[in-house]
């Protein structure tokens, strides 16, 4: 896909003073944030920060009550129907028992280009081949996805996206029960994307990975703390504010 | 008596062909459908939507018109209600699922024994596939193939629908919309089945054929093909068995598929409970003679690329099934 300059200058997401309640509860207040093209973002927070609501919000899953999101320019139903967005579920989330293969998973990336019935092309197939390729898992593309590991698991998805050619890649957990050589490969593939133009949010609480793998990190706590370099976000006093006192968690505390 | 006359002696009688056709045709839409049920967890609403058509039977009877309308309009209404209440409460699917078709299901009664002189409940409840018309024959199989037809055209986004909803939705397709569909069609299933099995039993027909596929493979097409011949041999020596044994065709025919179902439990490879079973005895021997075991045969080699060779790590303390509930 070639881009022209308006592309290039107009934001992957923007999100404009967001709020969203369930029911009592407010989720998210008065969010306000901007991505460039071609960025690797951290989204960083604790449990109940509102990192999945707003997840949900950028793929149209929840309404809001003020604001409103808009990706690449376009309204959220826009962008979804020109295969702009890829999301990337929790493992906990995917039904690992569920008879698809490897190959079958990452087709269901394409099933937006297709007609009516998915019946595929060959150029279809190739793409299904270059993605699988490209996360080194071609020889084990006929396996059902429960006989993999935990990286594996996570490098389907991955792959998924790249055969959908999204712009933008939602990553929900993503290193969450992957070992740390497993979680290397991801992000040396994650920045490999970005180079090509690509833009990556990725929902983590790992607060000594972010650095290595983002451009840019987003501190939420039901809003927006803060924004920027890494480096800059991940002060102590930042997250003394985003987790409380006892500020650094590990993977094992997150409930 | 040989084989053949054996096979031919039923056929020659009108009404058991008819059982036949009327049998196999719910049979094998059922078991398309019902690899879908049991993979998104609907194998209750299968039940549900069963229960709820009588009160829709019963209309349709009294009225006058097709049994399949009022089958229809009831079994859809009664996914729209569960849907309606589900969406405006706190309360599980499974709860919501409970008092929608038990209400539904008390007015059939209710208006079943107001009107007692029409309406044969036991007909409506266990089937009554030996006396269908050939009228009804017509419309159990028009409904069946305007059914089967719409599934296998859909099928690839239905598998999707119930394998990865969010990823459905992300790349543009209206799940609501697909959603309804699914449960669209299973009423008609149901309003198929209602004939050759009655509301009681259906359910088992949109359970059990899934349920006995889905042991013997891991891949979604072949599970498609499993469950349609598995319930196609099942139907039709369910209604050879109700034939020469004289029983309830409807429970037969439930039986049978039962019994497949039970023979793939115990010895379908590698998981079934004889295999199961064999490994725990040979691993126990092994430790009393002290050489290391062998313990599993699902896993099988050490995959490249990763250390951590097919071994199932759950990231998180919680998990259990939190699909991604809503779209």
């Amino acid at each position: 896909m070639t881009m022209t300059d308006t592309q290039r200058s107009t934001p992957v997401i923007e999100v404009d003073r967001l709020g969203v309640t369930y029911g009592q509860v407010r989720a998210l207040q008065d969010v306000s944030l901007s991505l460039a093209p071609g960025r690797i973002c951290a989204l960083i927070g604790v449990n109940g920060s509102g990192k999945s609501t707003l997840f949900k919000a950028l793929m149209g899953l929840v309404a809001p009550d003020t604001g409103g999101v808009s990706l690449f320019g376009l309204p959220i139903a826009d962008a979804r129907k020109r295969q702009l967005v890829a999301y990337m579920p929790q493992t906990e989330d995917v039904d690992w028992t569920f008879p698809v293969s490897v190959a079958d998973v990452v087709t269901m990336g394409i099933y937006g280009r297709l007609g009516l019935t998915r019946r595929l092309r060959e150029a279809d197939r190739a793409a299904v081949d270059l993605a699988l390729e490209r996360v080194g898992l071609a020889d084990l593309r006929r396996r059902q996805i429960g006989q993999l590991s935990g990286g594996q698991r996570k490098r389907v998805f991955i792959a998924r996206s790249i055969a959908q050619d999204a712009r933008l890649l939602l990553l929900d957990e993503p290193f969450a029960g992957v070992d740390r050589t497993s979680e290397r490969t991801m992000v040396s593939l994650l920045k490999t994307l970005r180079d090509e133009g690509r833009s990556v949010l990725v929902s983590t609480h790992d607060l000594a990975g972010a650095p290595a793998l983002s451009d840019e990190a987003i501190l939420l706590h039901g809003s927006v703390l803060a924004h920027g370099h890494p480096s800059e976000v991940l002060t102590p006093d930042n997250l003394a504010r985003a987790f409380g006192q006892a500020t650094i968690t590990t993977p094992e505390d997150e409930v | 008596m040989d084989v053949l006359a054996f096979l031919l002696e039923p056929l020659q009688y009108g009404f058991l062909t008819r059982a036949l056709a009327v049998t196999l045709a719910a049979a094998v839409v059922a078991a398309v459908l019902s690899c879908w049920l049991i993979l998104m967890g609907f194998s209750l609403m299968g039940d549900a939507v069963s229960h709820a058509v009588l009160p829709g039977v019963a209309l349709a009877y009294i009225v006058g018109i097709p049994f399949s309308i009022g089958a229809f309009v009831f079994g859809a209404g009664a996914v729209a209600l569960i849907g309606i209440v589900r969406s405006t409460t706190r309360l599980k699917a499974d709860t919501v699922i409970g008092v929608v078709f038990t209400a539904l299901f008390a007015s059939g009664l209710a208006i079943v024994s107001a009107t007692p002189s029409q309406i044969d409940l036991m007909h409506i409840l266990f089937g009554n596939v030996l006396g269908v018309s050939a009228g009804e024959v017509w419309q159990v199989l028009v409904l069946g193939a305007v059914t089967l037809a719409v599934l296998l055209l859909k099928r690839r986004d239905l598998t999707l629908l119930a394998f990865d909803r969010t990823h459905a939705h992300v790349i543009g397709i209206n799940t609501r919309r697909l959603s309804a569909l699914l449960l669209g069609l299973l009423a008609l299933t149901v309003v198929v089945g209602l004939q050759a099995v009655g509301i009681i039993l259906v359910v088992a027909m949109l359970v059990t054929p899934g349920a006995t596929a889905f042991l013997l493979t891991r891949s979604f097409d072949r599970m498609l093909v499993l469950s349609v011949s598995l319930t196609v041999v099942a139907s039709v020596a369910g209604i050879y068995a109700s034939y020469y044994l004289d029983i309830s065709t409807g429970a037969a025919v439930v039986l049978c598929q039962a019994l497949v179902f039970t023979v793939v439990y115990l010895v379908a490879r590698p998981d079934g409970l004889l295999w199961q079973l064999g490994r725990r005895l040979r691993s126990g021997r092994a430790r009393r003679s002290g050489s290391p075991a062998r313990t599993s045969g699902t896993v099988d080699a050490v995959l490249p690329g990763d250390p951590l060779p097919g071994h199932v790590r759950t990231g998180h303390p919680r998990s259990g099934n939190a699909r991604s509930s809503d779209a």
